[in-house]
């Protein structure tokens, strides 16, 4: 029997906002232990939460992006249970009313096609703190409170993922949705964006479905996948051995590349939800939710859709330029200032401008090269100044080492393209005397041996000149000099 | 004592003549609780060197300033029930597990009267976390009825109210969830206020029930309940349930016109189970309203009959959930001995709480339970809207309502510690007015024949504590009681 998975992840992504969800305490990475924490986020006894309204505007920032209904009355409540990272033994939470609900995001699958995995609800929620297990013969835990109280969201997506790699596809979007509309750093190795992935298998074309374990805390999109992978086998393992799957929680082991079990259904909490009584009920009224709204960028998806076609580019350049917001506001900048076809900027960036600038490590957002300088050094190549092999590999690099514009580096350097034919044909000649036997090849030889004499012969002509013989010109001067003997 | 008997108003007027400096004041009172905190116990902790050391400063101040600089409680000292945060000072909850929680940071309700210059003389003795009726539940000892030191002061607020009551506070803060301030008020035969829900910031008073809780003040006299309350009220940024009302002055208004205001009496209120001498007193301090010009009704408030059980619903669990920080990982005590993570939290919590706080906390935890929520605490949140619409009905005839504070004067030490059911039902006149979230004045309206104090209850419209002051300031000036206990 063939069977199918059925996949439903959550996503809890962190909000970028300055302070945290419920205090004035800094939200941010990194810091001292328990340096950014007050009597609100320590859970001290008196303390109360107060709705920051940044977090509720980036929230519905996300929600707007990932195609929600936006609640316009939703009500945050308390989840409870004991941990020591947990101040308040409660967390806030939304429970029976979330902000955001019926959503969805498309994702690109490696043989193009296309998918809609169904958003069912987002809700907003403040982060817990981080326990850290002393090493060796330290026994003792320890809790850095500084995470506790940072904004996240929680979009829970309908069970509509089929394979690992839509999983991972899904996971990705989300990310680069998050991360281009401003609200998250993508940053998945600090915690900024945390998965758990609810999985079951049913034979292929059933529709009911089966038992579901969850898998917490995949923090990479690599183990995304392999966890699925796993998890999948494992329970079609387990059915096919006559065996029934356990609903529970397990845990990817990524050493091992396994899961295990975490806890059992019989073993699950009961988190006594119940409305938050120290915050009254979260109203976006129409003024809010419009200004907000307003706020929102163009979509990756759509910039994409823009760039194909209004500036001709591929559909698979664009979907690299639109990977990040920079990134494709560099492209529309280089396209707008440059006068040819706007693929050629698409291909220098992407082929040429990434790999220089990955290789100094910077990103297109601190680039040395301004938009206006690849348009600049197109146009050194389209009006025969410089070659384009002398563009990309000379000009470039040393744009990005200098941050000098195209046509200094050009002079600079002395690096104008020799389109003089009479100099052309000094340089050809001198080349033939010193290559007697590439000139007879082609004097006796036949079309073919002929041909490979004058690649040969402009190869040495580029040595001879540093490249910057024009290779148009040489191509047609070369069998002329040699005809004429 | 003729001093610690002066109204706020009064001591603050002699301070800004510079007739009396700040330190004369703070020794007399400090005298005043060295004489009776044997007897009573009114205090879990009393911040003398901190107190001193800030008169010091006002002294020398006070010559600094000329009259209409000085703020109206500069220099005067004032208590604190032991659940609201004083920076610095130790904040127990008059519990165990939070016997040594020094306190990093001052409630609102502390900072707005720093503001106005007081200072802060000690915390009062509660019920362990503010549950109860008695102040017997404290882990410090219970206090005592500085009219009969063999009963109780009422409770929770009954430190508050016994130090009041006995002179050894000036005035103090107390907190209200069921009748907390008012039922010790009534007890001791001094005057408390639970303001409208969300009238007072909550911020840096440990939460006991969320939605039912509120700070307000138990003095000696309604003008300076007053005075406290135009300070302490308004919306705070802290605390997302205060509410976005003006403040009238409370003070101006509380001389003003009583004649040709309506009042209501509910008919359910004065049945079974009070005691004759309180229905007494209630109703002669009725007639003398009425000689005042004020018209008297009957009405309903049908729903009241499941105020008690609706409560014990809603605050346990608001309880249970708000105790559980209290777990031995950070501020508090934690238990000695234990295996792993669950046990601490186990052993911690056992060790940690009394048995009416551990009661309230399995009440609450099994009626969130899964399966339980939609039976108890839903059921228990419609009822109080249906309570709450008796409010609403009724204060479409009145302008407020009046009842007794309490169905009995203050029982013996003891009497009803086993039956907590007894117990609960001692708040019966209070407990509506909290869920239903409107104000509440609790003051003397005499004595019985042994000599204790009867309280008087006026419930007022959401954000009008102006007419129950009003009222209640009327008959203080009518009664003239002498509500000084012979201690």
């Amino acid at each position: 029997m063939e069977f199918e998975a059925v996949i439903g992840l959550e996503v809890h992504a962190q909000l970028l906002t300055k302070t945290k969800i419920f205090c004035s305490c800094k939200n941010e990475f990194g810091a001292p232990p328990n340096t950014n924490v007050c009597p609100v986020c320590l859970g001290m006894p008196g303390s109360l939460p107060v709705l920051n309204k940044r977090a509720v505007e980036y929230a519905v920032k996300a929600a707007l992006a990932l195609n929600c209904k936006i609640n316009r009355y939703s009500v945050f409540a308390r989840k409870h249970y004991f941990y020591p990272d947990l101040p308040k033994a409660y967390q806030i939470t939304q429970y029976e009313l979330p902000f955001a609900e019926n959503g969805w995001v498309e994702i690109e699958k490696s043989d193009g096609t296309k998918k809609r995995i169904r958003i069912k609800r987002i809700h907003m929620e403040e982060d817990a703190g981080k326990t850290i297990h002393g090493e060796g013969f330290d026994e003792n835990s320890y809790v850095d409170l500084n995470r506790a109280g940072t904004p996240l969201i929680e979009i829970v997506s309908e069970p509509d993922i089929s394979t690992p790699e839509e999983a991972r596809l899904y996971m990705q979007k989300l990310r680069d949705i998050l991360v281009w509309i401003g609200v998250n750093d993508g940053n998945l190795e600090e915690g900024s964006l945390r998965c758990d992935a609810n999985v079951s298998i049913r034979p292929k074309g059933s529709k009911e479905l089966g038992t579901r374990t969850e898998i917490k805390n995949v923090n990479s999109f690599r183990f995304i996948q392999k966890a699925l992978e796993y998890e999948i086998e494992r329970q079609i393992k387990v059915v096919k051995s006559g065996g029934k799957v356990v609903q529970e929680t397990r845990l990817f082991d990524s050493q091992k590349g396994i899961t295990k079990t975490m806890r059992t259904k019989e073993e699950a909490e009961d988190y006594r939800y119940f409305p938050e009584p120290d915050l009254p009920p979260l109203i976006i009224d129409d003024e809010w939710l419009e200004s907000i709204r307003e706020s929102l960028p163009e979509l990756p998806d759509q910039v994409k859709e823009r760039f194909i076609s209004d500036y001709g580019v591929t559909s698979y350049d664009a979907s690299i330029l639109v990977r990040e917001k920079e990134l494709a506001e560099f492209f529309e900048r280089a396209a707008k200032a440059y006068k040819g076809e706007a693929k050629r900027v698409a291909n220098i960036i992407i082929s040429d401008l990434l790999g220089v600038l990955n290789e100094a490590k910077l990103d297109i957002s601190d680039s040395p090269v301004t938009p206006e300088g690849i348009a600049g050094l197109l146009t050194l190549v389209d009006n025969g100044t410089i070659s384009i092999r002398v563009a990309k590999e000379e000009v470039l690099p040393e744009m990005v080492r200098s941050g000098k514009s195209p046509e200094v580096i050009v002079k600079e350097k002395g690096l104008v393209q020799i389109s003089d034919e009479s100099a052309l044909r000094e340089v050809i000649k001198k080349v033939m005397a010193g290559n007697e036997k590439a000139v007879k090849q082609y004097r006796e030889g036949n079309e073919k041996q002929k041909q490979k004499a004058v690649k040969f012969l402009i190869g040495q002509v580029m040595k001879e000149t540093k490249g910057k013989a024009n290779p148009r010109l040489l191509n047609e001067l070369i069998p002329k000099v040699l005809e004429e003997g | 004592m003729e001093l610690l008997n002066k109204s706020l108003r009064e001591l603050g007027n002699l301070i800004r003549k510079k007739e009396l400096k700040p330190s004369e004041l703070l020794e007399t009172l400090l005298k005043r609780i060295e004489e009776t905190e044997e007897k009573l116990n009114a205090y879990i902790t009393v911040t003398e060197e901190e107190a001193r050391k800030r008169v010091e400063v006002a002294d020398r101040e006070l010559e600094k300033l000329s009259e209409d600089e000085i703020p109206e409680l500069f220099g005067i000292p004032i208590s604190i029930k032991d659940n609201i945060n004083v920076e610095g000072v130790r904040m127990t909850c008059a519990s165990k597990i939070l016997k040594d929680f020094i306190s990093p940071y001052d409630a609102t309700v502390v900072k707005r009267l720093r503001e106005r210059g007081a200072i802060f003389i000690g915390k009062n003795n509660l019920d362990e976390f503010a549950m109860g009726s008695s102040t017997e539940t404290s882990y410090f000892g219970p206090t005592r009825n500085p009219w009969d030191l063999e009963r109780v002061p009422g409770g929770s607020s009954g430190g508050s109210a016994a130090a009041v009551s006995a002179r050894s506070a000036l005035a103090s803060l107390g907190s209200d969830t069921g009748g907390s301030i008012r039922q010790p008020a009534s007890f001791c035969g001094v005057v408390g206020l639970k303001p409208t829900y969300g009238r007072v910031s909550r911020y840096g008073l440990t939460a006991f029930a969320s939605s039912l809780d509120q700070i307000g003040p138990i003095t000696k006299n309604v003008e300076d309940a007053a005075l406290l309350m135009n300070i302490i009220s308004g919306q705070d940024s802290k605390d997302a349930t205060s509410a976005k009302v003006p403040v009238p002055d409370f003070l101006s208004s509380i001389n003003g016109e009583v004649k040709g205001l309506k009042a209501g009496l509910p008919k359910e209120y004065f049945v079974e189970g009070i005691e004759p001498e309180v229905k007494e007193k209630v109703f002669e301090a009725v007639k003398r309203l009425e000689s005042l010009g004020i018209e008297f009704e009957e009405i309903s408030l049908p729903h009241t009959a499941y105020a008690v059980e609706t409560y014990y619903i809603i605050a346990p669990a608001e309880a249970s959930s708000n105790l559980g920080r209290f777990d031995g990982v950070r501020y508090t005590y934690r238990a000695k001995d234990y295996k792993d993570l669950i046990d601490m939290y186990k052993k911690t919590r056992a060790e940690g709480f009394g048995d009416e706080v551990k009661r309230r906390i399995m009440i609450g935890t099994y009626t969130l339970s899964a399966g339980y929520y939609d039976a108890y605490y839903l059921k228990a949140q419609k009822v109080r809207t249906l309570i709450y619409r008796d409010f609403e009905e009724s204060f479409k005839k009145v302008d407020f309502i009046v009842t007794p504070v309490s169905p009995t004067t203050a029982f013996k030490i003891g009497e009803r510690t086993d039956d907590p059911i007894k117990m609960y039902l001692s708040d019966i006149f209070t407990i509506a007015v909290n869920l239903a979230g409107l104000p509440a004045l609790s003051m003397p309206c005499g004595f019985d024949s042994s000599g204790l104090p009867i309280g008087i209850q006026f419930i007022g419209k959401a954000f009008d504590e102006e007419t129950i002051l009003k009222v209640g300031n009327a008959l203080e000036k009518e009664l003239k009681l002498n509500t000084l206990p012979p201690l």
